[in-house]
Protein backbone atom coordinates (compact mmCIF):
# COMPACT_ATOMS: atom_id res chain seq x y z
CA UNK A 1 0.00 0.00 0.00
CA UNK A 2 3.01 2.27 -0.13
CA UNK A 3 3.03 2.87 3.60
CA UNK A 4 6.08 2.85 5.82
CA UNK A 5 6.57 0.48 8.75
CA UNK A 6 5.86 2.05 12.14
CA UNK A 7 7.07 0.83 15.55
CA UNK A 8 6.27 1.64 19.13
CA UNK A 9 9.59 2.38 20.83
CA UNK A 10 8.64 3.87 24.19
CA UNK A 11 5.79 4.19 26.65
CA UNK A 12 4.74 6.05 29.78
CA UNK A 13 1.75 5.88 32.09
CA UNK A 14 0.53 7.44 35.34
CA UNK A 15 -1.27 5.81 38.18
CA UNK A 16 -5.03 5.68 37.55
CA UNK A 17 -6.85 7.26 40.52
CA UNK A 18 -10.28 8.46 41.60
CA UNK A 19 -9.32 12.11 42.30
CA UNK A 20 -5.93 13.10 40.99
CA UNK A 21 -4.15 15.89 42.81
CA UNK A 22 -2.60 16.73 39.43
CA UNK A 23 -4.33 18.85 36.79
CA UNK A 24 -5.08 17.49 33.31
CA UNK A 25 -1.95 19.05 31.74
CA UNK A 26 0.14 17.71 34.64
CA UNK A 27 -1.22 14.20 34.08
CA UNK A 28 -0.41 14.46 30.37
CA UNK A 29 3.09 15.76 31.17
CA UNK A 30 3.86 12.89 33.56
CA UNK A 31 2.96 10.23 31.00
CA UNK A 32 4.66 12.03 28.11
CA UNK A 33 7.87 12.62 30.04
CA UNK A 34 8.03 8.98 31.08
CA UNK A 35 7.50 7.86 27.48
CA UNK A 36 10.30 10.11 26.21
CA UNK A 37 12.68 8.98 28.97
CA UNK A 38 11.88 5.33 28.29
CA UNK A 39 13.57 5.52 24.88
CA UNK A 40 16.15 8.20 25.59
CA UNK A 41 14.48 10.97 23.61
CA UNK A 42 13.96 14.67 24.31
CA UNK A 43 10.87 16.63 23.37
CA UNK A 44 12.85 18.40 20.63
CA UNK A 45 13.30 15.02 18.88
CA UNK A 46 9.54 14.64 18.49
CA UNK A 47 8.26 16.06 15.22
CA UNK A 48 4.51 15.66 15.59
CA UNK A 49 2.04 14.94 18.37
CA UNK A 50 -1.46 13.53 18.46
CA UNK A 51 -3.61 13.76 21.56
CA UNK A 52 -6.59 11.60 22.48
CA UNK A 53 -9.09 12.65 25.11
CA UNK A 54 -12.79 11.88 25.55
CA UNK A 55 -15.72 14.31 26.05
CA UNK A 56 -14.87 17.86 27.14
CA UNK A 57 -17.73 17.58 29.62
CA UNK A 58 -15.67 15.45 32.05
CA UNK A 59 -12.98 18.05 32.62
CA UNK A 60 -15.49 20.85 32.11
CA UNK A 61 -12.93 22.46 29.78
CA UNK A 62 -13.99 23.34 26.29
CA UNK A 63 -11.32 22.71 23.63
CA UNK A 64 -9.56 20.19 25.83
CA UNK A 65 -6.99 19.49 23.13
CA UNK A 66 -5.77 23.07 23.35
CA UNK A 67 -5.92 23.03 27.17
CA UNK A 68 -3.69 19.94 27.30
CA UNK A 69 -1.29 21.18 24.61
CA UNK A 70 1.59 22.13 26.90
CA UNK A 71 1.38 18.99 29.01
CA UNK A 72 1.42 16.84 25.88
CA UNK A 73 4.55 18.62 24.62
CA UNK A 74 2.70 20.19 21.72
CA UNK A 75 3.71 23.88 21.91
CA UNK A 76 4.74 25.13 18.45
CA UNK A 77 4.49 21.69 16.89
CA UNK A 78 2.12 20.04 14.42
CA UNK A 79 -0.35 18.86 17.07
CA UNK A 80 -3.92 17.65 16.75
CA UNK A 81 -6.56 16.12 18.97
CA UNK A 82 -8.47 13.06 17.82
CA UNK A 83 -11.71 11.82 19.31
CA UNK A 84 -14.04 8.85 18.87
CA UNK A 85 -15.56 8.61 22.35
CA UNK A 86 -14.48 5.51 24.27
CA UNK A 87 -12.70 4.28 21.15
CA UNK A 88 -10.26 7.19 21.36
CA UNK A 89 -7.49 5.44 23.31
CA UNK A 90 -6.82 2.94 20.53
CA UNK A 91 -7.64 5.38 17.74
CA UNK A 92 -4.96 7.80 19.03
CA UNK A 93 -2.03 5.45 18.20
CA UNK A 94 -3.75 4.64 14.87
CA UNK A 95 -3.79 8.37 14.21
CA UNK A 96 -0.12 8.59 15.19
CA UNK A 97 0.59 5.65 12.88
CA UNK A 98 -0.93 7.68 10.00
CA UNK A 99 1.53 10.49 10.73
CA UNK A 100 4.56 8.18 10.48
CA UNK A 101 3.35 5.61 7.92
CA UNK A 102 2.55 8.41 5.49
CA UNK A 103 6.11 9.70 5.65
CA UNK A 104 5.08 13.01 7.23
CA UNK A 105 7.46 12.42 10.14
CA UNK A 106 9.81 9.86 11.71
CA UNK A 107 8.91 10.42 15.37
CA UNK A 108 5.41 11.04 16.66
CA UNK A 109 4.27 11.10 20.28
CA UNK A 110 0.77 9.87 21.13
CA UNK A 111 -0.70 11.16 24.41
CA UNK A 112 -4.03 10.24 26.01
CA UNK A 113 -5.48 11.96 29.08
CA UNK A 114 -8.71 11.91 31.03
CA UNK A 115 -9.71 13.64 34.24
CA UNK A 116 -13.22 12.54 35.08
CA UNK A 117 -13.25 13.55 38.75
CA UNK A 118 -13.89 17.23 37.97
CA UNK A 119 -17.50 16.46 37.07
CA UNK A 120 -20.07 16.42 39.89
CA UNK A 121 -22.05 14.80 41.38
CA UNK A 122 -20.87 12.02 39.05
CA UNK A 123 -19.27 11.99 35.59
CA UNK A 124 -22.14 9.73 34.44
CA UNK A 125 -24.23 12.92 34.33
CA UNK A 126 -22.04 14.25 31.53
CA UNK A 127 -23.20 11.39 29.33
CA UNK A 128 -26.78 12.67 29.12
CA UNK A 129 -25.90 14.94 26.23
CA UNK A 130 -24.50 12.15 24.05
CA UNK A 131 -28.08 10.93 23.54
CA UNK A 132 -30.30 12.45 20.85
CA UNK A 133 -31.50 15.75 22.26
CA UNK A 134 -35.07 15.43 21.01
CA UNK A 135 -35.97 11.77 20.89
CA UNK A 136 -33.95 10.40 23.83
CA UNK A 137 -32.78 13.05 26.31
CA UNK A 138 -36.33 13.82 27.54
CA UNK A 139 -36.47 10.22 28.83
CA UNK A 140 -33.42 11.06 31.01
CA UNK A 141 -31.28 8.09 30.04
CA UNK A 142 -27.86 7.20 31.40
CA UNK A 143 -25.12 5.17 29.77
CA UNK A 144 -25.59 2.58 32.52
CA UNK A 145 -29.07 1.96 31.08
CA UNK A 146 -27.90 1.27 27.58
CA UNK A 147 -25.12 -0.97 28.84
CA UNK A 148 -27.74 -2.82 30.86
CA UNK A 149 -29.98 -3.08 27.78
CA UNK A 150 -27.13 -4.45 25.68
CA UNK A 151 -25.96 -6.81 28.43
CA UNK A 152 -29.50 -8.14 28.86
CA UNK A 153 -29.87 -8.72 25.12
CA UNK A 154 -26.49 -10.46 24.95
CA UNK A 155 -27.17 -12.68 27.98
CA UNK A 156 -30.66 -13.56 26.74
CA UNK A 157 -29.37 -14.49 23.26
CA UNK A 158 -26.91 -17.03 24.64
CA UNK A 159 -28.70 -18.03 27.86
CA UNK A 160 -25.95 -16.64 30.10
CA UNK A 161 -26.31 -16.19 33.86
CA UNK A 162 -24.90 -13.26 35.85
CA UNK A 163 -22.21 -15.62 37.21
CA UNK A 164 -21.00 -16.39 33.66
CA UNK A 165 -20.35 -12.71 33.09
CA UNK A 166 -19.00 -11.90 36.59
CA UNK A 167 -16.01 -14.22 36.07
CA UNK A 168 -14.53 -11.56 33.78
CA UNK A 169 -14.59 -8.97 36.58
CA UNK A 170 -13.02 -11.47 39.00
CA UNK A 171 -10.21 -12.28 36.54
CA UNK A 172 -9.44 -8.70 35.56
CA UNK A 173 -9.53 -7.21 39.04
CA UNK A 174 -7.15 -9.96 40.16
CA UNK A 175 -4.80 -9.45 37.19
CA UNK A 176 -4.64 -5.77 38.10
CA UNK A 177 -3.02 -6.58 41.46
CA UNK A 178 0.23 -6.80 39.47
CA UNK A 179 -0.22 -3.48 37.64
CA UNK A 180 1.49 -0.44 39.20
CA UNK A 181 -1.18 1.92 37.84
CA UNK A 182 -4.14 -0.03 39.20
CA UNK A 183 -7.00 1.78 40.92
CA UNK A 184 -9.42 -1.03 41.83
CA UNK A 185 -7.32 -4.20 41.90
CA UNK A 186 -8.80 -6.71 44.28
CA UNK A 187 -9.21 -10.41 44.84
CA UNK A 188 -12.97 -10.97 44.72
CA UNK A 189 -15.31 -13.89 44.16
CA UNK A 190 -18.10 -14.35 41.64
CA UNK A 191 -20.52 -14.00 44.58
CA UNK A 192 -19.02 -10.61 45.49
CA UNK A 193 -19.76 -9.35 41.97
CA UNK A 194 -23.29 -10.72 41.61
CA UNK A 195 -24.24 -9.64 45.13
CA UNK A 196 -22.92 -6.08 44.75
CA UNK A 197 -25.41 -3.19 44.52
CA UNK A 198 -27.83 -3.33 41.59
CA UNK A 199 -27.50 -0.19 39.46
CA UNK A 200 -29.63 -1.19 36.48
CA UNK A 201 -30.30 -4.90 36.47
CA UNK A 202 -28.51 -6.91 35.03
CA UNK A 203 -25.69 -4.42 35.76
CA UNK A 204 -24.32 -4.47 39.30
CA UNK A 205 -21.78 -2.02 40.66
CA UNK A 206 -18.84 -4.42 40.41
CA UNK A 207 -19.68 -5.25 36.78
CA UNK A 208 -18.53 -1.71 35.94
CA UNK A 209 -15.11 -0.09 35.70
CA UNK A 210 -14.64 2.99 37.91
CA UNK A 211 -14.46 6.66 36.91
CA UNK A 212 -10.77 7.56 36.83
CA UNK A 213 -8.13 10.20 36.26
CA UNK A 214 -4.96 9.26 34.41
CA UNK A 215 -2.78 9.55 31.34
CA UNK A 216 -0.65 7.40 29.06
CA UNK A 217 1.72 8.05 26.16
CA UNK A 218 3.68 6.14 23.51
CA UNK A 219 6.40 7.11 21.06
CA UNK A 220 6.05 5.95 17.45
CA UNK A 221 9.01 5.77 15.07
CA UNK A 222 9.63 4.97 11.42
CA UNK A 223 11.64 1.81 10.68
CA UNK A 224 15.12 3.29 10.34
CA UNK A 225 14.69 5.48 13.42
CA UNK A 226 13.14 2.69 15.48
CA UNK A 227 16.10 0.41 14.80
CA UNK A 228 18.50 3.09 16.03
CA UNK A 229 16.50 3.62 19.22
CA UNK A 230 15.80 0.08 20.38
CA UNK A 231 16.67 -3.57 19.85
CA UNK A 232 13.07 -4.46 20.52
CA UNK A 233 10.75 -2.40 18.35
CA UNK A 234 7.12 -3.53 18.39
CA UNK A 235 5.56 -3.03 14.97
CA UNK A 236 2.10 -1.74 14.25
CA UNK A 237 1.09 -4.35 11.69
CA UNK A 238 -2.62 -3.68 11.39
CA UNK A 239 -5.08 -0.91 12.19
CA UNK A 240 -8.84 -0.77 11.83
CA UNK A 241 -11.74 1.41 12.85
CA UNK A 242 -15.44 1.47 12.10
CA UNK A 243 -18.57 3.32 13.19
CA UNK A 244 -22.17 2.17 13.16
CA UNK A 245 -25.38 4.25 13.24
CA UNK A 246 -26.20 6.74 16.00
CA UNK A 247 -29.74 5.28 15.96
CA UNK A 248 -28.39 2.70 18.41
CA UNK A 249 -31.84 1.26 19.24
CA UNK A 250 -32.39 0.25 15.62
CA UNK A 251 -29.70 -2.43 15.50
CA UNK A 252 -29.53 -5.73 17.34
CA UNK A 253 -27.30 -5.19 20.34
CA UNK A 254 -26.33 -8.81 20.89
CA UNK A 255 -23.37 -8.63 18.48
CA UNK A 256 -21.02 -5.70 17.70
CA UNK A 257 -20.75 -5.88 13.90
CA UNK A 258 -18.79 -2.65 13.70
CA UNK A 259 -16.10 -4.17 15.97
CA UNK A 260 -15.88 -7.14 13.59
CA UNK A 261 -15.51 -4.77 10.65
CA UNK A 262 -12.74 -2.84 12.40
CA UNK A 263 -11.01 -6.12 13.32
CA UNK A 264 -11.22 -7.48 9.77
CA UNK A 265 -9.69 -4.26 8.47
CA UNK A 266 -6.75 -4.65 10.89
CA UNK A 267 -6.38 -8.41 10.27
CA UNK A 268 -6.35 -7.97 6.49
CA UNK A 269 -3.60 -5.40 6.80
CA UNK A 270 -1.59 -7.59 9.19
CA UNK A 271 -2.07 -10.71 7.04
CA UNK A 272 -3.95 -12.50 9.83
CA UNK A 273 -6.30 -15.15 8.49
CA UNK A 274 -7.23 -17.09 11.63
CA UNK A 275 -7.28 -14.57 14.46
CA UNK A 276 -8.33 -17.12 17.11
CA UNK A 277 -5.11 -19.02 16.39
CA UNK A 278 -2.75 -16.20 15.44
CA UNK A 279 -3.48 -13.60 18.14
CA UNK A 280 -1.53 -14.72 21.21
CA UNK A 281 -2.50 -12.05 23.74
CA UNK A 282 -5.32 -9.52 23.58
CA UNK A 283 -6.62 -6.48 25.42
CA UNK A 284 -10.23 -5.94 24.32
CA UNK A 285 -12.05 -2.99 25.91
CA UNK A 286 -13.75 -4.03 29.16
CA UNK A 287 -15.56 -1.03 30.69
CA UNK A 288 -18.21 -3.55 31.79
CA UNK A 289 -17.46 -7.25 32.31
CA UNK A 290 -19.83 -8.48 29.58
CA UNK A 291 -18.10 -6.16 27.11
CA UNK A 292 -14.95 -8.30 27.23
CA UNK A 293 -17.02 -11.31 26.13
CA UNK A 294 -18.92 -9.27 23.54
CA UNK A 295 -15.66 -7.96 22.11
CA UNK A 296 -13.85 -11.32 22.06
CA UNK A 297 -16.67 -12.48 19.78
CA UNK A 298 -16.68 -9.33 17.65
CA UNK A 299 -12.89 -9.59 17.29
CA UNK A 300 -13.35 -13.18 16.01
CA UNK A 301 -11.18 -14.52 18.84
CA UNK A 302 -13.83 -17.17 19.47
CA UNK A 303 -17.20 -18.34 18.16
CA UNK A 304 -20.26 -16.24 18.95
CA UNK A 305 -21.68 -17.10 22.36
CA UNK A 306 -18.55 -19.03 23.39
CA UNK A 307 -16.61 -16.34 25.25
CA UNK A 308 -18.24 -16.95 28.65
CA UNK A 309 -17.54 -20.69 28.53
CA UNK A 310 -13.91 -20.09 27.53
CA UNK A 311 -13.56 -17.66 30.44
CA UNK A 312 -14.97 -20.22 32.88
CA UNK A 313 -12.49 -22.81 31.56
CA UNK A 314 -9.52 -20.52 32.23
CA UNK A 315 -8.75 -20.13 28.51
CA UNK A 316 -8.52 -16.34 28.94
CA UNK A 317 -6.50 -16.37 32.17
CA UNK A 318 -2.99 -14.95 32.14
CA UNK A 319 -1.61 -18.49 31.80
CA UNK A 320 -4.44 -19.69 29.53
CA UNK A 321 -4.33 -20.44 25.80
CA UNK A 322 -5.37 -16.91 24.91
CA UNK A 323 -4.69 -14.44 27.74
CA UNK A 324 -7.30 -11.66 27.68
CA UNK A 325 -6.67 -8.41 29.55
CA UNK A 326 -3.54 -9.59 31.41
CA UNK A 327 -3.11 -5.93 32.47
CA UNK A 328 -6.24 -6.07 34.59
CA UNK A 329 -8.16 -4.03 32.03
CA UNK A 330 -10.51 -1.15 32.66
CA UNK A 331 -12.22 -3.25 35.35
CA UNK A 332 -9.05 -3.55 37.42
CA UNK A 333 -6.55 -0.88 36.38
CA UNK A 334 -9.29 1.75 36.04
CA UNK A 335 -10.99 3.60 33.23
CA UNK A 336 -9.79 7.13 32.43
CA UNK A 337 -11.46 6.65 29.03
CA UNK A 338 -8.85 7.64 26.41
CA UNK A 339 -5.91 6.72 28.66
CA UNK A 340 -7.41 3.24 29.16
CA UNK A 341 -7.24 2.39 25.47
CA UNK A 342 -3.62 3.48 25.32
CA UNK A 343 -2.87 1.57 28.55
CA UNK A 344 -4.04 -1.53 26.65
CA UNK A 345 -1.74 -0.78 23.73
CA UNK A 346 1.14 -0.31 26.20
CA UNK A 347 0.31 -3.66 27.82
CA UNK A 348 0.60 -5.47 24.48
CA UNK A 349 3.83 -3.54 23.75
CA UNK A 350 5.32 -4.72 27.06
CA UNK A 351 4.00 -8.28 26.67
CA UNK A 352 5.58 -8.66 23.21
CA UNK A 353 8.89 -7.30 24.51
CA UNK A 354 8.80 -9.73 27.44
CA UNK A 355 8.86 -6.77 29.83
CA UNK A 356 5.50 -7.06 31.56
CA UNK A 357 7.09 -8.26 34.83
CA UNK A 358 4.68 -10.18 37.05
CA UNK A 359 1.99 -9.76 34.40
CA UNK A 360 4.08 -11.44 31.69
CA UNK A 361 2.12 -14.14 29.86
CA UNK A 362 4.03 -17.34 29.09
CA UNK A 363 5.12 -18.51 25.63
CA UNK A 364 7.01 -15.44 24.33
CA UNK A 365 4.05 -14.05 22.38
CA UNK A 366 4.85 -12.45 19.04
CA UNK A 367 1.42 -11.16 18.01
CA UNK A 368 -1.06 -9.20 20.12
CA UNK A 369 -4.10 -6.98 19.79
CA UNK A 370 -5.66 -4.04 21.61
CA UNK A 371 -9.17 -2.74 21.04
CA UNK A 372 -11.34 0.08 22.31
CA UNK A 373 -15.00 0.84 21.88
CA UNK A 374 -17.44 3.61 22.60
CA UNK A 375 -19.71 6.44 21.48
CA UNK A 376 -23.38 5.33 21.49
CA UNK A 377 -22.38 1.66 21.09
CA UNK A 378 -21.01 2.75 17.75
CA UNK A 379 -17.28 2.59 17.34
CA UNK A 380 -14.65 -0.13 17.29
CA UNK A 381 -10.92 0.68 17.08
CA UNK A 382 -8.38 -2.12 16.69
CA UNK A 383 -4.59 -2.29 16.55
CA UNK A 384 -2.49 -5.40 15.86
CA UNK A 385 1.09 -5.42 17.13
CA UNK A 386 3.93 -7.82 16.27
CA UNK A 387 7.56 -8.12 17.28
CA UNK B 1 12.15 -0.97 29.66
CA UNK B 2 10.28 -1.71 32.88
CA UNK B 3 7.28 0.15 34.19
CA UNK B 4 7.15 -0.55 37.90
CA UNK B 5 6.83 2.92 39.47
CA UNK B 6 4.24 5.34 38.19
CA UNK B 7 3.54 8.97 39.17
CA UNK B 8 0.31 10.72 40.25
CA UNK B 9 -1.37 10.92 43.63
CA UNK B 10 -5.04 10.16 44.17
CA UNK B 11 -6.71 12.19 46.91
CA UNK B 12 -8.83 10.56 49.58
CA UNK B 13 -12.31 12.05 49.89
CA UNK B 14 -11.16 13.84 53.09
CA UNK B 15 -8.12 15.34 51.40
CA UNK B 16 -10.28 16.30 48.46
CA UNK B 17 -12.73 18.15 50.69
CA UNK B 18 -9.91 20.16 52.26
CA UNK B 19 -8.21 21.01 48.96
CA UNK B 20 -8.74 24.48 47.48
CA UNK B 21 -11.08 24.19 44.53
CA UNK B 22 -12.75 26.48 42.05
CA UNK B 23 -16.16 25.31 40.98
CA UNK B 24 -18.63 26.40 38.34
CA UNK B 25 -22.26 25.47 37.99
CA UNK B 26 -23.01 26.42 34.40
CA UNK B 27 -26.43 27.79 33.52
CA UNK B 28 -26.75 27.37 29.79
CA UNK B 29 -29.78 26.90 27.67
CA UNK B 30 -29.94 25.27 24.27
CA UNK B 31 -32.86 25.45 21.89
CA UNK B 32 -32.60 22.57 19.48
CA UNK B 33 -34.27 22.77 16.09
CA UNK B 34 -35.92 19.54 15.13
CA UNK B 35 -35.72 19.67 11.38
CA UNK B 36 -38.52 18.50 9.11
CA UNK B 37 -38.59 14.83 9.98
CA UNK B 38 -38.41 15.05 13.77
CA UNK B 39 -40.64 18.13 13.71
CA UNK B 40 -43.44 16.15 12.07
CA UNK B 41 -42.70 13.19 14.40
CA UNK B 42 -43.29 15.44 17.42
CA UNK B 43 -46.49 16.96 15.94
CA UNK B 44 -47.82 13.44 15.37
CA UNK B 45 -46.89 12.37 18.92
CA UNK B 46 -49.02 15.26 20.14
CA UNK B 47 -51.91 13.72 18.22
CA UNK B 48 -51.21 10.31 19.72
CA UNK B 49 -49.66 8.75 16.61
CA UNK B 50 -46.21 7.52 15.61
CA UNK B 51 -45.02 8.36 12.11
CA UNK B 52 -42.15 6.91 10.09
CA UNK B 53 -40.39 7.81 6.83
CA UNK B 54 -39.95 5.30 4.03
CA UNK B 55 -37.04 4.88 1.64
CA UNK B 56 -38.44 3.29 -1.53
CA UNK B 57 -34.99 2.18 -2.63
CA UNK B 58 -34.07 -0.03 0.35
CA UNK B 59 -37.71 -0.32 1.48
CA UNK B 60 -36.91 0.59 5.06
CA UNK B 61 -39.71 2.07 7.17
CA UNK B 62 -37.71 4.16 9.58
CA UNK B 63 -38.29 5.52 13.06
CA UNK B 64 -37.27 7.99 14.18
CA UNK B 65 -38.16 9.42 10.75
CA UNK B 66 -35.41 11.03 8.69
CA UNK B 67 -35.37 13.07 5.50
CA UNK B 68 -32.46 11.18 3.96
CA UNK B 69 -31.53 7.49 3.90
CA UNK B 70 -28.05 7.04 5.34
CA UNK B 71 -27.40 3.90 3.29
CA UNK B 72 -28.92 4.77 -0.11
CA UNK B 73 -27.74 8.35 0.47
CA UNK B 74 -30.74 9.91 -1.19
CA UNK B 75 -33.88 11.67 0.08
CA UNK B 76 -36.45 9.43 1.74
CA UNK B 77 -39.74 9.22 -0.18
CA UNK B 78 -42.83 9.36 1.99
CA UNK B 79 -44.49 9.41 5.38
CA UNK B 80 -46.12 6.35 6.83
CA UNK B 81 -47.96 5.87 10.12
CA UNK B 82 -46.83 2.92 12.21
CA UNK B 83 -48.60 1.41 15.21
CA UNK B 84 -48.20 2.43 18.83
CA UNK B 85 -47.61 -1.19 19.78
CA UNK B 86 -44.48 -3.25 19.57
CA UNK B 87 -42.36 -5.85 21.28
CA UNK B 88 -39.66 -5.64 23.90
CA UNK B 89 -36.23 -6.15 22.32
CA UNK B 90 -34.40 -5.71 25.63
CA UNK B 91 -34.95 -4.03 28.99
CA UNK B 92 -33.26 -3.17 32.28
CA UNK B 93 -34.45 -2.51 35.82
CA UNK B 94 -32.76 0.66 36.96
CA UNK B 95 -32.08 1.85 40.50
CA UNK B 96 -30.26 4.97 39.23
CA UNK B 97 -31.29 8.28 37.68
CA UNK B 98 -29.54 9.83 34.67
CA UNK B 99 -26.73 11.27 36.83
CA UNK B 100 -26.06 7.97 38.64
CA UNK B 101 -27.85 9.23 41.79
CA UNK B 102 -29.71 6.38 43.43
CA UNK B 103 -33.49 6.04 43.34
CA UNK B 104 -34.58 6.11 47.01
CA UNK B 105 -35.39 2.78 48.64
CA UNK B 106 -39.09 2.00 48.50
CA UNK B 107 -39.64 3.90 45.23
CA UNK B 108 -40.24 1.76 42.15
CA UNK B 109 -37.39 1.22 39.70
CA UNK B 110 -37.30 2.89 36.28
CA UNK B 111 -37.55 0.28 33.51
CA UNK B 112 -35.89 1.45 30.28
CA UNK B 113 -36.42 -0.74 27.24
CA UNK B 114 -35.79 -0.91 23.52
CA UNK B 115 -39.18 -1.40 21.87
CA UNK B 116 -39.44 -2.61 18.28
CA UNK B 117 -42.41 -0.74 16.85
CA UNK B 118 -45.03 -2.68 14.85
CA UNK B 119 -45.24 -1.52 11.27
CA UNK B 120 -41.68 -0.21 11.12
CA UNK B 121 -38.92 -2.28 9.53
CA UNK B 122 -37.70 -5.21 11.54
CA UNK B 123 -35.40 -4.20 14.35
CA UNK B 124 -36.43 -0.51 14.24
CA UNK B 125 -36.63 0.19 17.93
CA UNK B 126 -36.84 3.19 20.16
CA UNK B 127 -35.70 3.84 23.70
CA UNK B 128 -38.61 4.25 26.10
CA UNK B 129 -39.87 3.06 29.47
CA UNK B 130 -42.03 0.16 30.57
CA UNK B 131 -44.75 0.70 33.17
CA UNK B 132 -47.78 -0.94 34.75
CA UNK B 133 -45.83 -4.20 35.03
CA UNK B 134 -43.75 -5.95 37.67
CA UNK B 135 -40.11 -6.31 36.60
CA UNK B 136 -40.19 -10.08 37.09
CA UNK B 137 -43.12 -10.39 34.66
CA UNK B 138 -41.27 -8.76 31.75
CA UNK B 139 -39.99 -11.02 29.01
CA UNK B 140 -37.94 -10.19 25.94
CA UNK B 141 -40.30 -10.48 22.97
CA UNK B 142 -43.33 -9.41 25.07
CA UNK B 143 -45.99 -7.40 23.23
CA UNK B 144 -46.49 -3.88 24.56
CA UNK B 145 -48.53 -0.78 23.75
CA UNK B 146 -48.03 2.92 24.33
CA UNK B 147 -49.81 4.59 27.22
CA UNK B 148 -50.35 8.21 26.15
CA UNK B 149 -50.72 11.30 28.27
CA UNK B 150 -54.23 12.80 28.14
CA UNK B 151 -54.52 14.84 24.94
CA UNK B 152 -54.62 18.22 26.69
CA UNK B 153 -51.36 17.48 28.52
CA UNK B 154 -49.33 16.52 25.44
CA UNK B 155 -46.60 18.91 24.40
CA UNK B 156 -45.19 17.38 21.23
CA UNK B 157 -42.46 15.32 22.90
CA UNK B 158 -41.41 11.70 23.14
CA UNK B 159 -42.68 11.96 26.73
CA UNK B 160 -46.25 12.35 25.37
CA UNK B 161 -45.98 8.58 25.63
CA UNK B 162 -45.82 7.96 29.39
CA UNK B 163 -44.55 4.43 29.01
CA UNK B 164 -45.32 1.16 27.25
CA UNK B 165 -47.38 -1.48 29.06
CA UNK B 166 -47.91 -5.17 28.31
CA UNK B 167 -50.78 -6.01 25.95
CA UNK B 168 -52.99 -8.17 28.15
CA UNK B 169 -55.72 -10.29 26.66
CA UNK B 170 -58.46 -9.82 29.25
CA UNK B 171 -59.34 -7.72 32.30
CA UNK B 172 -56.49 -5.23 32.22
CA UNK B 173 -55.66 -4.16 35.80
CA UNK B 174 -55.91 -0.48 36.77
CA UNK B 175 -53.01 1.63 35.55
CA UNK B 176 -50.39 2.53 38.12
CA UNK B 177 -48.44 5.76 37.73
CA UNK B 178 -45.00 5.41 36.10
CA UNK B 179 -41.91 5.87 38.22
CA UNK B 180 -41.25 9.51 39.13
CA UNK B 181 -38.25 11.03 37.50
CA UNK B 182 -36.06 13.96 38.37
Amino acid sequence: MGMRKVAIVGAGITKFVRRAQETGPELAYQASKMALDSCGLKLKDIEMITLGTAPDAFDGVHMKGEYLLGGAGGNKKPYIRNFVGGGTGVFAPIHGWMHVASGMCDLCMVVCEEKMSSCHPHPQGAFLTIFDHTTEQPIKPTLIWIFALEMKRYMETYGLKPEDVARVAVKNKKNALDHPSAQVAEELTVEDIVNSEVLADPVHRLDISPASDGAAAVILASEHVAKRLTDKPVWIEGVGWNLDTAYWATKDLYYPRYVEKAARMAYDMAGIKEPHKEIQVAEPYDPFDYKELHHMEGLLLCERGEAARLTAEGYTARDGNLPICPSGGALGVGNPIAATGLMKVIEIFLQLRGEAGKRQVPGNPRVGLAQAWGDLMQVGTVIVLKR
Amino acid sequence: MKIDKVPVKGLSSKEYEKALKISWDPVLKYNWDNGKAIGRYLHELKKGRIIARVCDKCNRIMIPPRMFCEYCFRPTDRWQYVKDTGKVNTFAVSRVYWNAQRIPQGEPPIIPAVIEIDGASEGMGLLHLLGNVEPEDIKIGMKVRAVWKPENERTGSITDILYFEPVREKNPPKAKPAAKRR
